[in-house]
């Protein structure tokens, strides 16, 4: 499904984010990408639907090329939805209007199809009370889960998630998490940047650790939590799973 | 020290005053800032383009028409602008322009300028993450830009366009210098018509204060109620 090969990238002409990076995703399976910050894993995820540009290498998505100049991206990312770390609904437009916009403008289904997928979303992630109300009337976890509705409403192939939890509040995160997992569970092909170590053990195929813009482990689940073979890794999961 | 001041004169030229010049300094007003915002927001767009030659064109002009005298520019525009029509149309000799059209291009190339610098702060004020969010869900560049930045944008720096519209409204009296009637040039007749300069000019004064004064406080009404909830 996601096929990402030797990329490659800098800013500027000196610094490299991104070194050699190489994984693939297959089909209904969930990877997690973890790692430091800076370590160059949410630059990595943005390049999966060329939100960010990179150099060199080369990702393939569903068989097209991300990095090709003819790909016509708009169409490309309908196709995989994405959610983002400060969830970025659009503050102007209702709940409901941020589910419906993309439907109706890049896929052209009339307004009433929209509005029905838009509801029948809505109250899958239980906040069908709130559909007419402004995106700073809802709590930060609520938010998120109306921005995993808004990429769902595209149908997409696959779901990227860019640390969807980390600018939660604790008590908001698993309300977002519960959704992934049954995401996950219904066999969403998903790659997902989080520190949510809990959820990459009870959910993931596989777990990517990345250290300075390189891939250092990518290994299955049990392997990862098991016995991680770098040091780097086995540094990085002491610390976040001391406390 | 009012004695020998005699009030009626107003009183008198009112429909003059009102429905010769006001109405035409509203309709300069609201023509320009409308062409104002439309030419000013195709130029805020060129200097966000990304493209080098299209951004230095447009922040070649804004740069020109601000380093410039307003009043400069009203007369420049008054005797280009019949030549610019006949090399546009290729006439013989120069195309007659009135006094209204002449002005109108000028303030709304001139408005051009200052809003689009507006629009550019409105456009940088959105967050990288809106337009991201939009291009993630499948929009186009231009889709993203209607339907995601621009709306936001607008609403952020209506206030402050609405606050520039009043100064264009006080700025269009400037078109005095073309003898043309608008409120102040009404006023200005009247005044030398009758030799009631100082009542004349005192209600002049006095009606652009009132007139300014309640649009501003209308604008920081708006203001409250518009603003977008973060």
């Amino acid at each position: 499904m996601i096929e990402i090969s030797h990329v490659n990238k800098w800013y500027g002409p000196s610094f490299q984010v991104l070194k050699d990076c190489t994984t693939r995703v297959a089909k209904g399976e969930v990877v997690v990408v973890c790692g430091p910050s800076g370590s160059g894993k949410s630059t990595l995820i943005k390049c999966v639907n060329a939100l960010e540009p990179f150099q060199e290498g080369q990702i393939i998505l569903d068989g097209i090329k991300v990095n090709d100049p003819k790909t016509d991206l708009p169409k490309l990312r309908a196709r995989v939805g994405m959610v983002f770390q400060h969830f970025e609904l659009f503050p102007h437009l209702r709940i409901i209007e941020n589910l419906c916009l993309a439907q109706e403008k890049v896929l052209g289904r009339s307004h009433d199809e929209a509005m029905a997928k838009g509801q029948k979303l809505l109250e899958r992630v239980g906040l069908t009370v709130h559909a007419n109300k402004y995106p700073a009337e809802l709590s930060g976890g609520q938010q998120q889960r109306v921005a995993i509705a808004r990429a769902l409403a595209m149908d997409p192939i696959a779901m990227l998630f860019d640390e969807p939890t980390s600018a939660l509040d604790p008590e908001m995160i698993s309300e977002v998490l519960d959704v992934m997992v049954d995401l996950a569970h219904e066999g969403m092909t998903m790659m997902v940047v989080t520190h949510e170590m809990g959820f990459a053990s009870k959910v993931a195929h596989r777990v990517i650790f990345m250290d300075k813009g390189e891939i250092v482990e990518d290994a299955l689940k049990t392997d990862f939590f098991g016995s991680p073979r770098s040091e780097r890794a086995q540094k990085f999961l002491s610390k976040i799973l001391s406390h | 020290m009012f004695d020998n001041l005699d009030f009626d004169v107003i009183r008198r030229s009112l429909p003059y005053l009102f429905l010769d010049g006001m109405s035409f300094t509203l309709m300069l007003t609201g023509l320009s800032a409308l062409g104002g915002l439309v030419f000013g927001t195709l130029i805020a767009l060129m200097r966000l383009s990304g493209y080098k030659l299209l951004g230095s064109i447009a922040g070649l002009y804004v740069d020109f028409m601000r380093s410039l005298p307003l009043v400069l520019v009203i007369f420049w525009f008054y005797f280009l602008v019949p030549y610019i029509g006949q090399w546009l149309t290729g006439a013989s000799r120069p195309i007659r322009v009135g006094a209204f059209t002449s002005s109108l291009v000028t303030f709304i190339m001139f408005e051009a300028a200052y809003f689009s610098e507006i629009m550019r702060a409105g456009i940088q004020s959105i967050s990288k993450g809106q337009p991201a969010a939009a291009s993630a869900l499948g929009l186009t560049y231009s889709q993203s830009m209607r339907y995601i930045v621009l709306p936001q944008a607008f609403r952020n720096m209506l206030p402050v366009l609405l606050t520039q519209t009043i100064v264009l409204f006080q700025d269009t009296s400037l078109v005095y210098v073309l003898s043309i009637p608008d409120f102040l040039g009404a006023a200005s007749k009247v005044a030398q018509r009758d030799g009631r300069l100082v009542e004349m000019y005192l209600f002049a004064a006095a009606v652009y204060f009132v007139i300014s004064c309640v649009a501003s406080y209308g604008v920081r009404r708006l203001q409250a109620r518009i603003a977008i909830v973060r």
